[in-house]
């Protein structure tokens, strides 16, 4: 790891602890709340960031994976006393096992991998806007599987029963560990392939680059991430439905990946955190002026209206997002060599 | 014999809103190679348009203009908030504000009407039903047919044979070369978004017909559908657009015949796994279009 790489994941690194040591010791329970689910939407970002920023594929299929992760790892974890109650029509087969929750998420974060490695690798051939509806179809497919799928995920219902086991110590780590993975994959040959591909598809399709191969693996490393995610946030919330993974959180993490900039892994990080003190300052606001009833009615969607107009002016200003191209060890380095 | 009959207007029903949808979408893919992810939201414009009438003394034909009209105006204005100021710099950047200007549309409609569902009114004629070779059929399934052999034609004419459909046609074709030879590329833009939401109005009128009531998310399906027919059919070919609409409507509709109860429920993931097969077999799609990936 050279130099800029190294100021770049310090860059991530502080923000991270502060905020966690921050939400641990100011002693408001929402805090934690607030900043472990930051954490979590870190991972996924980042993972995101891994194959949309390096291929220049936008992807909506993130989120599903998500839920893969989440309900793989639940389908463990759940204690067994519970499992009849909350699922009464689960497999046989599945009935007995119980996994430790950190072995089940690590055994959702790869099933959503595998999920992704057999159903990406036919979609990768696809390039601009075929690859990415078809993206937004995968995603479709996935929530009609997991809201119709009762054995496993109880079907519309919610999924309860869960065990809470992310940590806001855990959540941390996972999002540092998420940033140096996408760090190092960004300059992995793999990586530097994959966005000479973004560049110029045909130079680098003439020079021997495998084209398909070479957004596979960015798929279904970015899947390995979400599920990650996934697990960490079904063991965090405890309770959920297949809603929690559609087109909702969509919009929330590529807004994040988008405003922050998608080339960038400091982008990723930098958006992430932008958007999610932007979306609790919002949220707050809407329900203070809901329980003051300033309104005659309850206002919904406010939060939504803010964050898509903020969208839409981030990418009219700047189309490439906060940190277009460069990563922030790189800046930094030039603007000390320059004072 | 009854049930072919019930099959078929099902499908060509079913079909005719397929393809006008993806028709609107290809419209604008054509000439600016870029998605629009708010074009389902034109259909909930239309829809809410019509329930605030609802309560007017108007006839419904009238009501049904105007929504057809303010579908037309999100068309236009989709344009001007969401592709417009970004759409030279970045595709992703335009794959994003469009989705970005969906979702404020949605929001709009949840925080100013409702998210509940809205009854819009419908006239009589779409309830009646009729009897054709031994099958009960809704007239508002002929009826659909109807409309949409008849916005296809004045389609095909205003593409072939008008001033602004050969701009239309040049510019998806070539867009740099057409606007050498001076043709006003924004003015080719906006009419082709205000087509598509004059396509979606109409489709609007009839998707309203079917389910009686419009709520925020209601866009979303139409959307899909015309996604799907469109990068079946090829996305850069009108004719492709409502072959890719039939076939799709052929495909839900048999799925809809045979499949059984406890599988029909994964009619949908049946259906794009149907389509992801198809394009392994044709990534361009069945029909390609003109041969460009030109982008503006």
């Amino acid at each position: 790891m050279n130099n800029s790489k190294l100021i770049t994941f310090v860059a991530i690194v502080i923000p991270v602890l502060a905020v966690m040591l921050a939400a641990r010791f100011l002693g408001f329970p929402v805090f934690e709340r607030i900043a472990t689910l930051l954490f979590i939407n870190m991972i996924l970002v980042l993972g995101l960031q891994a194959f949309m920023g390096n291929s220049g594929i936008l992807s909506f299929a993130h989120i599903a994976f998500m839920g893969i992760g989440a309900y793989t790892s639940s389908l463990f974890t759940i204690p067994l006393q519970m499992r009849g109650m909350v699922l009464p029509d689960l497999y046989p087969v599945l009935k007995p096992i119980l996994l430790s929750p950190y072995a089940a998420i690590a055994v959702g974060a790869v099933a959503a991998m595998l999920v992704a490695a057999l159903v990406a690798y036919p979609l990768m051939r696809l390039s601009d806007a075929a690859a990415v509806i078809t993206s937004f179809a995968l995603l479709v497919v996935m929530h009609t599987i997991m809201v119709n799928w009762s054995e496993v995920t109880n079907g519309p219902r919610t999924l309860f029963g869960v065990p809470k086991a992310t940590t806001i110590y855990l959540a941390a780590g996972g999002a540092i560990l998420a940033a140096l993975v996408a760090l190092y994959f960004k300059e992995s040959r793999t990586g530097l392939l994959l966005r000479a591909v973004r560049d110029d598809e045909i130079a680098a399709g003439a020079m021997g680059a495998n084209l398909s191969l070479l957004r596979w693996k960015g798929f279904v490393l970015s899947a390995l991430f979400a599920g990650f995610a996934g697990g960490l946030w079904a063991h965090f919330i405890t309770s959920y439905q297949p809603s929690a993974f559609y087109l909702k959180e969509t919009f929330v993490i590529l807004g994040m990946l988008v405003i922050g900039g998608a080339g960038t892994v400091s982008g990723a990080v930098l958006g992430t955190f932008v958007v999610t003190f932007a979306f609790e300052a919002l949220r707050a606001t809407e329900n203070a002026l809901n329980s003051s009833s300033v309104f005659p009615w309850q206002l919904v969607g406010l939060t939504e209206i803010v964050l898509a107009l903020a969208m839409i002016a981030v990418l009219v200003m700047r189309p490439g997002g906060l940190i277009e191209a460069e990563e922030f060890g790189a800046t930094w380095r030039k603007w000390r060599r320059r004072g | 014999m009854a049930v072919y009959v019930q099959f078929l207007i099902d499908v060509l029903s079913l079909g005719s809103l397929y393809a006008l949808m993806a028709f609107g979408l290809v419209i604008v893919y054509g000439i600016l190679k870029l998605v629009n992810f708010a074009y389902g939201e034109l259909i909930m414009v239309a829809g809410y348009s019509l329930f605030l009438l609802g309560g007017t003394p108007l006839p419904w034909l009238v009501m049904a203009a105007i929504a057809v009209l303010m579908a037309i105006g999100a068309g236009i204005a989709t344009e001007y908030a969401a592709f417009r100021p970004v759409r030279s710099k970045s595709v992703t950047a335009v794959l994003i504000t469009s989705f970005a200007f969906s979702t404020l549309l949605q929001n709009a409609a949840l925080l100013f009407i409702s998210p509940r569902a809205r009854t819009v009114p419908l006239p009589d004629i779409f309830s009646d039903t009729v009897v054709l070779g031994g099958a009960t059929i809704p007239l508002r399934n002929i009826l659909t047919i109807v409309a949409a052999a008849i916005m296809l034609a004045i389609f095909s004419f205003i593409m072939k044979k008008t001033v602004l459909g050969l701009a239309m046609r040049a510019a998806a074709t070539k867009f740099t070369m057409a606007r050498m030879l001076g043709i006003p590329a924004n003015l080719v833009i906006t009419s082709a978004f205000a087509l598509s939401g004059l396509l979606a109005g109409v489709v609007s009128l009839f998707w309203l017909g079917r389910i009686g009531s419009v709520v925020p998310g209601i866009g979303l399906e139409p959307l899909l559908v015309a996604f799907i027919a469109t990068v079946i059919g090829g996305m850069r070919s009108l004719q492709g657009a409502v072959v890719g609409g039939f076939l799709l409507a052929l495909i839900v509709t048999t799925f809809n015949y045979s499949l059984p109860p406890e599988l029909l429920k994964f009619r949908d993931a049946f259906t794009f796994s149907l389509v992801i097969l198809i394009l392994l077999w044709r990534p361009d799609g069945l029909i390609k279009g003109p041969a460009t990936g030109q982008r503006t």
